[in-house]
C-alpha cells in the first residue's frame, strides 16, 4: 500500500518553485558534466569528433577510446554515482542518523573483506571480483541490520551505527590478517580500496546493471512512506505505514545500491554521506523530492570528479574516489558548520 | 537526531540508575567523602588481575619457553641468563609497553566520548588516529624516515588534525555531534591522502607503511615501555583530575555552567591531556584501532554504570590489549601478527556478542 505523503510541514511558496526549477538545473548540469567526460581527458579530441564517434563510428583511434573507454566509463560514473546517492539518502532516512552511509555501516568493509577472500583464497582480479564485492557488501548489510534490529524495539540509530563499527572492525582485522601474511593480495588490494572508473569496461557495469535499475525503481518508490516514518514510528502506524514492510523495502533498495556500486567502481567514500545533505539544502526533509536529487546530485558529482581527475595532474590520473573525498569533506564540513542538522 | 546524539549516558539507557549498592566512604572528621560502588571496584580490581596474570603468561611462553616456575627468579634477574634475557630484556618490556598503550587509549577513548556525548566519538573516529597514521605513512613513503621521526610525524599529524577539528568544530562552543562529523570529514580526506600516497609507492615501502598503520608491538623495548609510561604518570593525573567535571559536562552544557564547571577550559584540558596520551600510544605501537573505542563502553557495561569511568576504562584498555598482544604473538607463531589485527577482531566481536546479548533481552 502506498500512503498518501504527509509531508512534515508544509513547503514553503519559494521552496515549491524552487524544487522542480532546480532538479531540472541539476539534469541539465549532469547532462554537461557527461559531455565533458566523453570529451576531456589526456588525449583532447574536439566536440565534432565525439558525436561523430558516437553516431558514425569509423574505426579510428580517436573514435576507439570514445567507445571503448570514455563512454563506459561515463555511463558507470553516473549510475554508480546516482546509487550512491540513493543509497546515503535512504541509510540516513532509515536509521534517522545523520551519520549514516556505506562506511559507517560496514558495507565499504563487508565488499573489501570479500575481495580479500577472493583474492587470496581464489586467485580472482579483474571482473571476477565484481561477485565477492557485491555478496560482501550485502552480507555486511543484512549482518548490521539484523544485529542492529534485534530485540523487542526496531533498529534504533544507536544501535545500527554501534553495529556497523564492530563488523567493520572485525572485517578490517581479518583484512589486515591476510596483507600481512601475503604481499601479493595487498598488492592487489591497495590499489582496490581506491575507489575508481579507471579501466572498468561495460562487461562489469553489465554485470551489476540489473541490481542497479532495480535498485533505483524501488527506492524511488518509496519516498512518501519514507515521509511517513520521518513523523516516528508510533505516528507512522497510526497513519497506515507498514512498518516493517518498509524498512525491509529500504534495506533491500539500500544492499543492491551499495552492493553494485562497490561491485562496479570499489569502496567510494563520502558521497553517500554528503550528497543527501546537498540536496537536503535544497529540497528541505520531503523525501519524494530528496530522493531523486539525490540521484541527480550524485551522478554529478561523481563524473564531474571522474573527469577533473584525468586533467589535474600533470601526466597521470587522479582516482575518484581520493578527489569525491578531497572535494566532499570540506563541502561536508562547512554543511556542518553552516546549520543546524536537520531532522531526518 | 536526539537519538543519535544523546549524551554517552544514554547509550545503556535513558536515566542514570541510582547506585546500586554504592556506599559512602567519609574520612574521619569527614572533610573528605566520595561514593564507593562496590560493583566498579570489583570489576577494576578483576581486569587488573586479568592484566597482571596474562603479563606473567606472556613472559613465560614463547618459542623459547620459561617454565611459570622459573619466571619470578628471571624477573628478579636470576636464574638462567637465557631465561632472564628473555624475559627481563625482551617479554617485560613489551608486556608492559602494551599494558601502558591500552591504559592511555581506554583513558583517552572515555575523554572523547564523554566530550563528544557519544559513543563513537572516540580518537578513532574524531580523526586523531587518522591524522597520526597519515602523518606516519607520509614520513614513510616521502620522507623514508626512520622510527623516531616516523613517530614524531605520527605525533604531529595527530595533534594538527585534533586541533583543526577542534578548531573547526567550534562555533558558540563545541557540540558533540559537529566534533563527530568534522572528525569524520577530516578522517575521509586523510584517507584518500593516505590511500593516494600507498598507491604511488613501491610495494616494499607501501608494505611497511601498512604494518605501521595496523598498530604493533612487536620488538618493542624498555625504552618504548618508558616513553608510554612516562606519558601516562604525567597525563592520566591531568584527566583524571577534571574527571567530575567532565562527567558534569555530559549532563549538558548549561547544567554544567550551573553547576559551576567551566566548559570551554574543561574541554580544552581534557581534549588536550587526551591527545597528548594518545599520541604517545601511538608513537609507541602505531595507530592500534578499537582499544581506545571498545574499552570505555566495555567497561561502563560491566560496571552498570551511567557515565564515564576513566579508571574502569583504563584498566580495561590495558587487560584488552595485553591478551591481543599474547594472541598475536602466538596465533600464527612464528610469524608474529601485529597486535592490530588481533584487537580489531577481538574486540569487534566481543562488542558484536555483548550487543547481540543486551539487545536480544528487549534492553537498550
Amino acid at each position: 500500500m502506498l500512503l498518501r505523503a504527509p509531508t512534515p510541514t508544509r513547503p514553503t511558496l519559494t521552496r515549491r518553485v524552487i524544487r522542480p526549477i532546480g532538479l531540472v538545473i541539476a539534469l541539465g548540469a549532469l547532462a554537461v558534466c557527461a559531455l565533458l567526460s566523453v570529451t576531456v581527458g589526456a588525449k583532447p579530441i574536439p566536440a565534432a569528433d565525439v558525436w561523430a564517434a558516437l553516431t558514425d563510428y569509423n574505426g579510428s583511434y580517436d573514435h576507439d577510446v570514445i567507445r571503448s573507454l570514455r563512454v563506459p566509463r561515463t555511463v558507470i560514473g553516473v549510475f554508480v554515482g546516482a546509487a550512491l546517492g540513493l543509497a546515503g539518502a535512504l541509510m540516513q532516512a532509515l536509521t534517522r542518523n545523520p551519520l549514516a552511509e556505506p562506511g559507517i555501516l560496514g558495507i565499504n568493509s563487508g565488499a573489501a573483506a570479500a575481495v580479500v577472500v577472493a583474492v587470496f583464497v581464489l586467485g580472482a582480479s579483474g571482473s571476477a571480483l565484481v561477485w565477492p564485492a557485491f555478496l560482501g557488501a550485502a552480507l555486511a548489510a543484512v549482518a548490521v541490520y539484523a544485529l542492529g534490529s534485534r530485540g523487542r524495539s526496531s533498529a534504533t540509530p544507536v544501535r545500527l551505527a554501534l553495529a556497523g563499527t564492530a563488523l567493520a572492525a572485525v572485517l578490517q582485522g581479518l583484512i589486515y590478517g591476510v596483507i600481512v601474511l601475503n604481499d601479493f593480495v595487498f598488492d592487489r588490494i591497495r590499489f582496490w580500496q581506491v575507489g575508481s572508473l579507471t579501466g572498468r569496461d561495460l562487461d562489469i557495469f553489465l554485470q551489476v546493471a540489473p541490481f542497479l535499475v532495480v535498485g533505483i525503481i524501488v527506492t524511488l518508490a518509496l519516498g512518501p512512506s519514507l515521509n511517513a516514518m520521518a513523523l516516528g514510528d508510533d505516528l507512522a502506524a497510526t497513519l497506515g505505514a507498514r512498518i516493517p514492510l518498509i524498512r525491509a523495502g529500504t534495506a533491500v533498495g539500500v544492499i543492491l545500491l551499495c552492493g553494485a556500486a562497490t561491485a562496479a567502481a570499489g569502496p567510494i567514500w563520502f558521497v553517500g554521506l554528503i550528497i543527501p545533505h546537498a540536496a537536503r539544502v535544497i529540497t528541505g526533509p520531503d523525501q519524494r523530492w530528496l530522493l531523486p536529487y539525490a540521484a541527480v546530485l550524485g551522478a554529478v558529482l561523481l563524473t564531474a570528479a571522474d573527469t577533473v581527475g584525468r586533467v589535474i595532474l600533470p601526466g597521470s590520473e587522479l582516482e575518484v574516489g581520493i578527489i569525491t573525498a578531497l572535494v566532499g569533506a570540506p563541502l561536508f564540513i562547512a554543511l556542518v558548520r553552516s546549520r543546524k542538522m536537520a531532522q531526518l | 537526531m536526539s537519538d543519535t546524539l544523546a549524551p554517552a549516558s544514554s547509550a545503556t539507557g535513558s536515566a542514570r540508575p541510582a547506585p546500586r549498592g554504592a556506599r559512602a566512604w567519609r574520612s574521619p572528621g569527614g572533610r573528605i567523602s566520595f561514593l564507593v560502588r562496590p560493583r566498579t571496584l570489583v570489576v577494576c580490581l578483576t581486569l587488573a588481575l586479568v592484566s597482571a596474570l596474562t603479563l606473567v603468561v606472556s613472559v613465560s611462553v614463547g618459542d623459547y619457553g620459561v617454565p611459570l616456575s622459573a619466571v619470578p627468579a628471571a624477573l628478579m634477574g636470576f636464574g638462567e641468563r637465557l631465561d632472564v634475557f628473555f624475559v627481563q630484556g625482551v617479554r617485560l618490556p613489551r608486556a608492559l609497553t602494551a599494558i601502558g598503550v591500552g591504559a592511555a587509549l581506554g583513558i583517552a577513548g572515555a575523554v572523547f566520548q564523554s566530550l563528544s556525548r557519544n559513543a563513537l566519538g572516540s580518537p578513532d573516529i574524531i580523526g586523531f588516529t587518522s591524522g597520526a597514521a597519515t602523518g606516519a605513512v607520509a614520513a614513510i613513503l616521502i620522507l623514508g624516515a626512520g622510527r623516531l621521526v616516523v613517530s614524531l610525524g605520527a605525533i604531529a599529524g595527530g595533534m594538527i588534525t585534533a586541533a583543526v577539528v577542534y578548531l573547526l568544530a567550534m562555533k558558540n562552543g563545541v557540540q558533540g555531534y559537529r566534533l563527530v562529523l568534522v572528525g569524520i570529514g577530516v578522517s575521509a580526506m586523510l584517507a584518500s591522502v593516505r590511500d593516494y600516497l600507498m598507491t604511488r609507492a613501491d610495494l616494499t615501502d607501501a608494505l611497511g607503511a601498512q604494518i605501521w598503520m595496523i598498530g604493533s608491538l612487536n620488538s618493542r623495548g624498555w625504552a618504548e615501555a618508558a616513553a608510554v609510561w612516562i606519558g601516562l604518570a604525567v597525563l592520566a593525573p591531568v584527566i583524571f583530575a577534571v574527571g567530575q567535571r567532565l562527567r558534569f559536562l555530559e549532563l549538558g552544557e548549561d547544567t554544567a555552567r550551573g553547576l559551576g564547571v567551566s566548559a570551554q577550559s574543561t574541554q580544552i584540558i581534557a581534549l588536550a591531556a587526551a591527545s597528548a596520551l594518545t599520541g604517545a600510544a601511538i608513537a609507541v605501537a602505531g595507530p592500534i584501532g578499537f582499544v581506545a573505542l571498545a574499552a570505555p563502553q566495555l567497561a561502563r557495561r560491566l560496571t552498570r554504570t551511567g557515565g564515564t569511568t576513566l579508571a574502569g576504562a583504563a584498566l580495561m584498555g590495558a587487560a584488552l590489549l595485553v591478551l591481543a598482544d599474547l594472541v598475536a604473538m602466538r596465533l600464527m607463531a612464528p610469524t608474529q601478527l601485529p597486535v592490530g589485527v588481533v584487537t580489531a577482531v577481538i574486540g569487534g566481536s566481543y562488542l558484536i556478542w555483548l550487543l547481540y546479548t543486551e539487545w536480544r533481552g528487549g534492553r537498550a
